[in-house]
């Protein structure tokens, strides 16, 4: 068990191709449904293949591909962007690493990864979506202990970006004032629980 | 209370919409109170948590929805999970330009093919098979090489396209032949050709297509015209069970065949015709039919489709009926019907030899 199959990859040299991925990744910056839906398409089968061929269900392919999609986007979010590779092979080359991480983690695979060959430096893209999602956890975790009316008030300002006026009205609070009051309150409660997780993990 | 305050300033800070002179004095207040700046900070890298937050939480949630409209759609296939509809979707996607040309091509094929068969085949719904018979001149001429006829040249002009050919008899030692006229159906010429391979040109005289009979003179000049002919035409009934004979040219040599009268009618009670029970081919179509006497009773002309070995001959009588309309119609005159068979009491295939020589192989054909 645990071999890892090199997938074909393609090596596009045309500029034509080349703009189109800056259109798409600045797509996927801006959180457009029609990038992220375009670069799915393009890309999830050979990883769901490769996930499949490696020890991994349907499941874990959406998931591991999901998370490298994750990764794209804060990688495209950052302000010295630069992809010094195609978006295939960067999906493909992080997805490889978090499947590795995963699959020893649930130990079952022990080997060495000898033949486990990298095809671009994505170390610190790694290492950076790790801290970020540690963040994301911690943030989770502390909206979920706010309990309601909290977390659906403080996610309907933050998440969903509705305004006070909608959110006082889905609420039922008498007015715009009342309502933002209580998410200040509600905010409050929220920053002490992730500033308390936050600060122990640093 | 006052942490609400101190905290709404903070975000109207942040957000950039306080006022000119506010942000000035919250900009003093932040220099001047350590505790006020911290916050501010703390703040500041909260709200920026809870942006990663939020735009990654909605990420997520769109690559879950894109995942199950590729799901739907079959363009993403998760084993077993995969929907009838989305297959369905998948491949009409997948393979829509194919089956438009695929449908496109396939109809003009099917045009083609259609209208083909109908251009070459012979329209034959009927139960009933005429016994015409296709050939090919060239087929012909391959069977004859270097047999012992090969130096007769085919007398078919260069430009000759043979469209069908049956068997014929002679009516009348000149060289009138009695045929079937389902024999030179769409065709404007015709040769004959006796038992020996002797070929002559000849010219159709008249046709009946009711009757389906047609008359041909042969007019070669190597033709030697018959002083008398050994068989005779049969006025009276034919009885049930009847021993008939046939000599015709399903094949390029003359050939023998027999057979009882097995109804006075024919097919759906046709009282112009005979029923037969003989094996018939194409190609005797026009062939007499004898009796024991050797007096022709008929003219093979069809068959059963649905039955084997059931034929028609089209009785004698219509032969002399017709000969009358021609006669009447000043269109000949000289035809005389022979009435005697001079081959009663020979053995058949003494009958046969005399017989042979008066039937010939007809070949309908048209100029190009």
């Amino acid at each position: 068990m645990g071999y890892f199959y090199s997938s074909p990859r393609i090596k596009y040299t045309d500029v034509k191709s080349e703009l189109n991925e800056q259109l798409l990744l600045r797509g996927l910056a801006n959180n457009e449904s029609k990038a992220i839906e375009a670069i799915y398409k393009d890309n999830f089968s050979i990883i769901q293949s490769f996930i499949l061929n490696n020890n991994g269900s349907y499941d874990d392919a959406s998931d591991i591909f999901q998370e490298a999609m994750i990764a794209l986007y804060e990688k495209a979010q950052t302000d010295s962007f630069v992809l010094t590779s195609k978006i295939n092979t960067y999906l493909y080359s992080i997805c490889k690493r978090l499947w590795l991480k995963r699959l020893q983690q649930i130990g079952r695979y022990s080997n060495q990864v000898d033949s486990f060959e990298e095809t671009i430096p994505i170390q610190e893209d790694l290492e950076m979506h790790e801290k970020r999602n540690a963040e994301f956890a911690i943030m989770e975790r502390a909206l979920n202990s706010l309990g309601e009316p909290c977390k659906s008030l403080l996610e309907g300002y933050y998440v969903k970006k509705m305004d006070m006026q909608a959110l006082a009205k889905d609420f039922g609070y008498t007015n715009a004032d009342n309502a933002k009051n209580q998410k200040y309150k509600c905010l409050m409660r929220l920053k002490k629980l992730f500033f308390a997780q936050y600060n122990i993990g640093e | 209370m006052e942490d609400i305050l101190i905290l709404q300033s903070i975000e109207r800070y942040l957000a950039g919409t306080m006022l000119p002179a506010e942000r000035e004095y919250f900009d003093q207040l932040r220099n001047t109170t350590p505790e006020i700046d911290q916050m501010v900070v703390e703040h500041s890298m909260f709200l920026h948590q809870m942006d990663i937050y939020s735009s990654t939480r909605n990420l997520k949630h769109s690559l879950q929805e894109i995942h199950a409209k590729l799901i739907e759609r079959g363009e993403v296939n998760e084993g077993g999970e995969l929907s009838t509809k989305g297959r369905i979707i998948q491949l009409y996607n997948k393979y829509k330009r194919v089956t438009a040309i695929a449908a496109a091509v396939g109809g003009a094929i099917a045009l083609v093919t259609s209208g083909l068969l109908i251009y070459l085949s012979p329209v034959n719904n009927a139960p009933i098979q005429e016994l015409k018979r296709e050939f090919e001149v060239v087929k012909r001429n391959q069977q004859y090489q270097g047999a012992k006829l090969n130096e007769v040249d085919s007398k078919l002009p260069k430009d000759a396209l043979v469209t069908g050919g049956g068997s014929g008899f002679l009516i009348d030692g000149k060289g009138y032949i009695i045929t079937n006229a389902h024999v030179l159906k769409g065709s404007a010429y015709a040769n004959v050709v006796n038992s020996n391979h002797d070929e002559f040109e000849a010219s159709i005289v008249y046709r009946d297509e009711v009757k389906d009979l047609a008359v041909l003179k042969i007019v070669d000049k190597d033709f030697i015209a018959l002083k008398s002919l050994p068989y005779g035409l049969r006025k009276g009934d034919v009885d049930l069970g009847e021993e008939v004979f046939t000599l015709g040219y399903p094949r390029n040599d003359i050939t023998y065949n027999k057979g009882d009268l097995s109804a006075k009618t024919g097919f759906n009670g046709d009282s112009t015709r005979w029923q037969l029970e003989m094996n018939a081919n194409p190609g005797n179509s026009g062939g007499p039919v004898l009796d024991k006497n050797g007096d022709i009773i008929g003219v093979l002309s069809t068959r059963e489709k649905q039955a084997e070995g059931v034929a028609f001959a089209i009785k004698s009588k219509n032969i002399t009926h017709l000969i009358d309309e021609l006669k009447e119609n000043d269109a000949i005159q000289n035809i005389k019907i022979p009435v005697h068979s001079s081959i009663k009491k020979m053995d058949r295939a003494s009958q046969i030899k005399e017989i042979q020589d008066c039937v010939f192989l007809v070949k309908a054909f048209n100029k190009k």
